[in-house]
């Protein structure tokens, strides 16, 4: 995956993410991803484009357990998400719906907005291809990285018919 | 057993084999639990996924809490959705008015040892009673509800033990924002917040709850409470005996006088954000809201009620309260809270979650200032994205609506 890097800062939360006021009335995600961020930038949803990545300070989603956050940034075309650190229900989600959440603090102090960059997850790799330089983080255990790569839990139970952690004891 | 923290405790328990933190496992699971802001996702995951039949209806819990009753047609269809799915797979639904999905789990569900997930952030709280309990996300529950169980990373844990007897002006909600603030908004990511010491063990089961359900603001995975007499006496039956090894290994503790604490406000726009009450009196208050699933409890009303006898809401405050649950309210109105929350001005609501998350009765309006019972005040939380929130116990709510000013309630006790 490649594309355009968005920078926020550390505490994003899901109410920052996407308002409670909106999640309530509406399963169109195309519709609530038009509010997307909007107290952090009123533009955001339509200066984003499909590939695009979020890199993020710590604590990136915390708060509520709404999967509509995830949502509306996978609907925007966000490709994954950097961060610090994740709160741990928005990473779980983001796994579920088949979108890379990426722990790498390095990448926090070092990718600047507007740079290109280049996602590898399989191997653990970030390419600034911008700045020309390359990060590594922990590679996901096979389990996860298998949600990812199927497209998220609906996806898989439906190739599968059954979960990937299925063989864990 | 020896060495374990009670979360590897109870998953040691539930899967036969010893398990420690840090390792992977799957878990069986014996409550999964959505509410309307949640539920209507896991049900179209559910039906994507092409999954039949849910594992076990008598573990599936839906309810109506969030935005009830509905205030828009789209808001109707999603609880029409929740109601014919539950229908369809004979789940039960505790529908409009009921309560807060938490206060009915801890009313009829919760026993020690469980594992519990549920389609909201704040099932943290139900390991108050020695369950371990977590929030999950829409999708989860759908994967849940197909298959009975789900993934957990046994989680590290960090011991927080309170001593010294808790002043009649303090409560666990001061404890809860107090430790915030000392460890701040991520200071326990993917970890539990076991709680403990003489001030825990003294605490009723209201209080408990209050102080586990704001772990997750801390980043919390659930904070646990061992169950004692006090949870014997909730449930009105006998628990098991399950605490925490002496020699358990903790990654942090900390320990905490509460002889020193004084009562704690969290200031805009963030949980951790903590000052003393003292420091900020005498900013103008809009709004008063008590409840949600942190503080509309039988003992938040007593204590908000004893402070507001023979008192008025000051003109020009409004103090909104909300009972958790259709059995607190009930209580309420036989102990005479509800009338002198009528008496003094307040204006009385449905049990729910009312306008903790901005949803409906009670949104603030830009330059309002709003003194919370709940657990969060993010920038346009409660509405405005120019609305100031503060977080307090019901003391001081109870006390700021009286003079219309952020007010430490030792000043009206």
């Amino acid at each position: 995956m490649m594309g355009k890097v968005w920078k926020f800062g550390d505490d994003i939360n899901t109410d920052l993410i996407i308002s409670g006021k909106y999640k309530f009335k509406t399963l169109d995600m195309a519709e609530l991803a038009k509010h997307a961020m909007e107290a952090l930038d009123p533009d955001f949803s339509k200066k984003v484009r499909p590939g695009d990545v979020i890199v993020a300070g710590k604590n990136f989603g915390c708060g509520s357990s709404r999967e509509q956050a995830p949502l509306v940034l996978k609907q925007l075309g966000i490709s994954c998400i950097i961060a610090k650190s994740f709160a741990r229900i928005f990473y779980r989600n983001c796994i579920n719906l088949g979108l890379p959440a990426i722990e790498c603090p390095q990448a926090y102090e070092r990718v600047e907005a507007g740079d290109e960059v280049q996602v590898d997850i399989s191997r653990g790799k970030i390419l600034d291809l911008t700045r020309g330089f390359e990060l590594e983080f922990k590679p996901f255990p096979d389990f996860i990285l298998s949600i990812l790569q199927d497209g998220g839990l609906v996806e898989q139970y439906r190739k599968r018919g059954g979960f990937a952690w299925g063989d864990i004891g | 057993m020896k060495g374990l923290t009670l979360a590897e405790k109870i998953f040691t328990l539930r899967l036969g084999r010893r398990v420690t933190a840090g390792e992977i496992v799957v878990a069986p699971v014996d409550l999964a639990m959505g509410q309307d802001g949640t539920s209507p996702l896991a049900i179209k995951a559910f039906r994507e996924m092409g999954a039949k039949r849910v594992f076990d209806p008598r573990k599936i819990v839906f309810v109506i809490d969030h935005i009830a009753p509905s205030t828009s047609e789209g808001t109707s269809e999603l609880h029409n959705l929740m109601r014919e799915f539950a229908g369809e797979h004979g789940i039960t639904l505790y529908d409009v008015g009921y309560g807060i999905c938490h206060q009915i789990l801890a009313e009829e569900y919760d026993r020690p040892g469980m594992i519990i997930v549920g389609a909201d952030s704040h099932t943290c709280m139900h390991g108050a009673f020695g369950a371990f309990a977590t929030g999950i996300g829409s999708t989860e529950l759908a994967a849940v509800m197909a298959s009975g169980k789900l993934w957990f990373r046994v989680p590290g844990t960090i011991r927080v033990d309170f001593s010294g007897e808790l002043p009649p002006y303090l409560t666990s909600k001061d404890l809860a924002l107090f430790l915030a603030g000392e460890i701040k908004a991520d200071g326990a990511t993917y970890k539990v917040l076991e709680f403990g010491g003489e001030t825990v063990r003294r605490m009723s089961m209201d209080s408990r709850l209050t102080l586990c359900n704001l772990a997750v603001e801390m980043g919390g995975k659930c904070g646990l409470v061992e169950p004692d007499e006090i949870t014997e006496q909730y449930l009105g039956e006998e628990v098991p005996d399950l605490r925490a090894d002496p020699d358990a290994k903790y990654e942090e503790r900390l320990e905490i006088k509460v002889g020193d604490l004084e009562p704690m406000v969290a200031k805009p726009h963030a949980v951790d954000n903590v000052a003393a009450v003292r420091e900020v009196e005498g900013v103008e208050v809009d709004q008063v809201f008590l409840g949600s699933c942190t503080n509309g409890r039988l003992e938040d009303l007593r204590m908000a009620a004893r402070i507001l006898k023979g008192r008025k809401v000051r003109e020009g405050t409004r103090m909104l309260v909300i009972p958790a649950s259709r059995r607190i309210m009930l209580q309420a109105m036989s102990e005479g809270l509800i009338e002198i929350f009528l008496r003094a001005g307040c204006i009385i609501g449905s049990p729910g979650c009312g306008p903790c998350m901005g949803g409906h009765i009670g949104i603030l309006g830009p330059g309002e200032v709003c003194v919370s019972t709940s657990n969060r005040n993010f920038l346009g939380r409660m509405g405005s994205e120019k609305a100031q929130i503060y977080l307090a116990s019901p003391l001081t709510a109870a006390a700021s609506a009286v003079t219309g000013k952020i007010t430490d309630p030792r000043d009206l006790m």
